[in-house]
């Protein structure tokens, strides 16, 4: 499914922004979600006992470049996060505006290009914009992530027409729903749509509940690739009775 | 000689990548290391000298989304 490595579930999990390390590990197993996203930091005190729950974890790595601005700081990370996590696998992101954290597609592509030809297995964040797919499958990534809505904002699939599009443009090449996911209804939207996986955060970490969230959108994205793979009936304007008007009794 | 390591000052003895990591009691092993904005692999870091005033960054495994 993602760079030759089969997965059961379809649920990526960041694990920042959680109340506490038990909660995390805790959310993690509850959502069953096989890969989680980590980063690189300066350490802090708490590095220590972080280190410990990625070991005790059984969750394939997914390293991310979050936070970089430019092609050199996303590089950099890049190479510094192969090392350290022992993965190839690397989310790429290159940041476009600070207040929207929209990807810059220009760099992007060009940090991919180095990064792939460097056998990084890479991950790109990316809009719903069908030429920078398209460049970044040249430029050697065999997955594409685009967008719901802006990172945390929680607004779900904001452009759910280009969406389609994108899914139907793409058909061969994996494709997942990267940030933005506020509710496991949105999840489920995505997973109808025939995206082949969702990746989110701040929707779980920063629940009342997130064991109980965590919970909730394991089992809405996998109801919602059920659903797609069971195809969705098709939409009408119009109503169309459900119940057979034949045999109907003459009561007026 | 003085460094910047990790976005601080530090007055540091070590004329090595390696020999800084040791001195400021970080745990080689599991950090990652860059010299001026460029990443320098764990096997390189011996061979690695510091000059006055280098950008060292030395990064560790922390949660992300």
């Amino acid at each position: 499914m993602f760079y030759d490595v089969d997965l059961t579930s379809r649920l990526m999990l960041g694990t920042a922004q959680y109340p506490s390390p038990k909660v995390l590990l805790e959310a993690i197993e509850a959502s069953g979600a096989e890969v989680i996203t980590v980063s690189l930091r300066r350490e802090g005190v708490a590095g220590g006992a972080f280190r410990d729950l990625l070991a005790n974890s059984c969750c394939r790595l997914l390293p991310n470049t979050a936070g970089c601005h430019t092609v050199r700081e996303a590089v950099t990370t890049a190479r510094m996060a192969r090392e350290v996590f022992g993965t190839s696998w690397i989310k790429l992101e290159v940041i476009g505006h600070a207040d929207t954290l929209q990807p810059d597609p220009f760099g992007l592509v060009e940090a991919a290009r180095e990064l792939c030809a460097e056998g990084f297995d890479v991950f790109p964040y990316t809009t719903e914009d069908l030429i920078v797919g398209e460049k970044l499958l040249e430029a050697g990534c065999k997955v594409l992530m685009p967008w719901g809505a802006p990172i945390g904002s929680g607004q779900g699939l904001r452009n759910l027409a280009g969406l389609r599009t994108m899914r139907a443009h793409f058909s061969g090449v994996p494709l997942v729903v990267d940030a933005g996911i506020g509710a496991p209804s949105q999840a489920a939207q995505a997973m109808e749509l025939g995206f082949d996986g969702v990746l989110l955060n701040t929707a779980v970490a920063k629940a009342v509940d997130p064991v109980g969230m965590a919970r909730a959108f394991g089992r809405a994205i996998q109801a919602g690739r059920e659903g797609f793979e069971a195809g969705l009936m098709p939409e009408r304007d119009m109503a169309s009775a459900s119940t057979p008007v034949f045999g109907m009794a003459e009561l007026a | 000689m003085r460094i910047d390591l990790n976005g601080q000052t530090v007055e540091t003895q070590a004329r090595t990548l390696a020999d800084l990591l040791a001195e400021q009691g970080f745990e080689a092993p599991c950090v990652a290391t860059a010299l001026n904005g460029d990443f320098i692999a764990r096997a390189l870091r011996p061979a690695t000298r510091l000059n006055e005033g280098v950008k060292v960054e030395v990064l560790s495994p922390m949660q992300g989304g």
